[in-house]
């Protein structure tokens, strides 16, 4: 053998082991962060913590009225979000003819996915908590979070629409339905599964965030649970940052017992909406 | 026997069904221009509430002012110990994660099975959907007292810390962005390499990669967009001294951490709070800047391979 062809060969396997090695380094870490929650949070566990509200500044009971918020405030976006986003994506997959505009949509909508979670947060407190006067409120934060959201739910529903077969569009035309009730009898029932996983991932992300809800929606501590749309709330992830850099002397169980329920919930969400999708797509086949 | 009765059936859809569908296909319409119509809100409203600032204290002694005391009686408005912070924290974290996720994309995308990769893929996946809150946790917990230990510094909350959470923080990012990329070079690209006798690893380095070179800098740009854009993890990490860094292991505070921390504290109105929302524009233009190019290069790089 040549010494060229060992030499290649000897580069290949190097290749491949410093590529792989990288790849497995990151792995780790993912496995070792989801461990390290896990470990940490799960002492924290009770029937308590997750239907008390806290006692003794923080230091003690359960985390109810986050949950509760956390609960509010992503079902408020969802409500906001899902609407436009459908929409949205609708325009784009059925509606949008091909040119310069429909371009430029494009990029603003990645665009929007890449601006600071922060900036969002400014922006809500500028236009929905100050000039709409909501205040601090589960409505400013909703409608906050659902800006956030919007390109992610708008990114999977045109995905999952352009999967559908064109000859279920046509087959529909052809017996005389009109646009609108081809794609509402037709072609989003077909579609739904994409449209409503993406869209819980989505959803999941934004129950996860912080930044955005800072100045619009959360508040540090509040015994009751909130009753209207315009009460400020608690809510988890905020309750994991006041816990982590303002409460001091607290037991740390409460504080990873509180990131392990966020983590858990969002990422359950995820991986229930996966699944779900595919097995719809086992079950439908063009 | 008596024929049926011939009804006269009226041809086509009904009027009502016709406005149905262009009612609804205007409201759709309408609908399609929201991600267009928010973004312009957002340059607005940030506008609008930096205008005091801008007229008050102006753009250009804020951006190169180097001191920032925004609460003493004569209050110092410098951007510079912020924007240096920022650029510090998201440099180094991009030289910690981009050799290792480029790697680690390669790796997924060339030289990995069909088990392997979608298991791998979803892991990343997992990592990204952690909230940058919990991120911050585990710095606090494992990062920080780390860097105290190893570098003899006195807190261990430094740009060095924020730096390292948020390298794992924008990884997912890059890898897949650039996994893409790399996934988008058509194959007969790399038989054709294959058939003149190089190795993977060679038609890997000398033909996939430079394919996807252009698609790799914009996974690269996306990722350094959410790292400038970060705002929890680097707020709880990174120390937050508001002064021009000397070093890594110095305090740092960045524009994001800025406006989390003291935009809670300001009065409404009040010259402080307009000052914020002038950082938030700053950041804004920035990280929009850099992910329309980024943006612009991926769609060259898709129409490239579709033809």
């Amino acid at each position: 053998m040549s010494r060229r062809i060992r030499q290649a060969r000897l580069t290949q396997t190097l290749a491949v082991a410093i590529t792989g090695a990288a790849a497995a380094f990151i792995v780790t870490a993912a496995l070792f962060l989801l461990g390290y929650i896990l470990v940490r949070g799960l002492p924290a566990m009770s029937w308590e913590f997750i239907s008390q509200p806290p006692r003794g500044q923080m230091k003690a009971g359960g985390i109810l009225p986050s949950i509760i918020g956390t609960l509010a405030l992503t079902s408020g976006t969802a409500a906001f979000a899902l609407p436009v986003g459908v929409a949205a994506g609708i325009y784009l997959s059925e509606y949008a003819p091909r040119g310069r505009m429909t371009r430029i949509i494009r990029l603003a909508i990645s665009n929007m996915a890449g601006v600071p979670s922060i900036v969002y947060g400014l922006f809500g407190l500028a236009l929905f908590v100050i000039l709409f006067s909501f205040g601090t409120s589960i409505l400013a934060g909703a409608l906050t979070l659902a800006c956030l959201t919007l390109p992610v739910i708008i990114t999977a529903t045109e995905e999952a629409l352009r999967q559908i077969p064109s000859d279920l569009r046509q087959a529909s035309l052809a017996l005389g339905a009109t646009r609108w009730r081809t794609i509402y009898r037709v072609v989003l029932p077909a579609a739904a599964p994409g449209i409503v996983t993406g869209s819980i991932l989505g959803l999941a992300r934004a129950a996860g965030e912080t930044a955005p809800i800072l100045f619009t929606a959360a508040v540090y501590y509040k015994r009751q649970l909130p009753t209207s749309i315009f009460d400020d709330v608690m809510v988890l992830p905020y309750h994991i940052y006041i816990l982590a850099t303002q409460v001091t002397g607290r037991p740390d169980d409460i504080i990873w017992g509180t990131a392990l329920i966020l983590v858990g919930g969002v990422t359950a969400g995820s991986v229930i909406a996966a699944t779900w999708r595919s097995l719809q797509r086992k079950k439908v086949r063009w | 026997m008596t024929a049926p009765a011939i009804r006269r059936q009226r041809v086509g859809r009904s009027v009502t069904s016709r406005a149905a569908d262009s009612i609804v296909r205007r409201l759709i319409s309408l609908n399609g221009w929201a991600a267009i119509v928010i973004l312009a809100a957002i340059f607005l409203f940030l506008a609008v509430n930096a205008r005091r600032a801008l007229e008050e204290v102006g753009f250009w002694v804020m951006s190169l002012g180097t001191e920032w005391y925004p609460t003493i009686p004569t209050p110092r408005f410098g951007f510079l110990p912020l924007l240096s912070g920022s650029v510090l924290v998201t440099a180094t974290a991009l030289v910690l994660c981009v050799p290792v996720s480029l790697a680690a994309a390669i790796f997924i995308s060339e030289f990995a099975g069909g088990r392997v990769k979608e298991v791998t893929k979803s892991i990343i996946e997992f990592m990204a959907a952690i909230p940058s809150v919990v991120y911050g946790l585990i710095g606090i917990a494992v990062v920080v007292p780390w860097v105290r230990a190893t570098f003899d510094t006195d807190s261990g909350l430094t740009a060095l810390s924020g730096a390292i959470v948020l390298a794992f923080m924008i990884a997912p990012t890059i890898v897949s962005i650039s996994e893409d990329a790399l996934h988008a070079v058509p194959n007969s690209l790399r038989q054709g390499s294959l058939a003149l006798g190089n190795t993977r690893w060679e038609t890997t380095y000398k033909v996939v990669v430079p394919s996807a070179s252009s698609g790799i800098l914009a996974a690269v740009m996306l990722g350094m967009g959410r790292a400038i854009g970060e705002t929890m993890a680097v707020l709880m990490l990174t120390g937050n001294a508001a002064v021009i860094p000397d070093s890594l292991f110095d305090s740092v505070r960045t524009i994001t951490g800025t406006i989390a921390a003291e935009m809670g504290n300001v009065v409404q109105g009040g010259l402080h709070q307009s000052v914020l929302f002038t950082l938030g524009l700053v950041l804004f233009s920035i990280t929009f800047l850099i992910n329309l190019v980024a943006d612009l290069v991926l769609e060259k790089q898709r129409r490239r391979w579709q033809r």
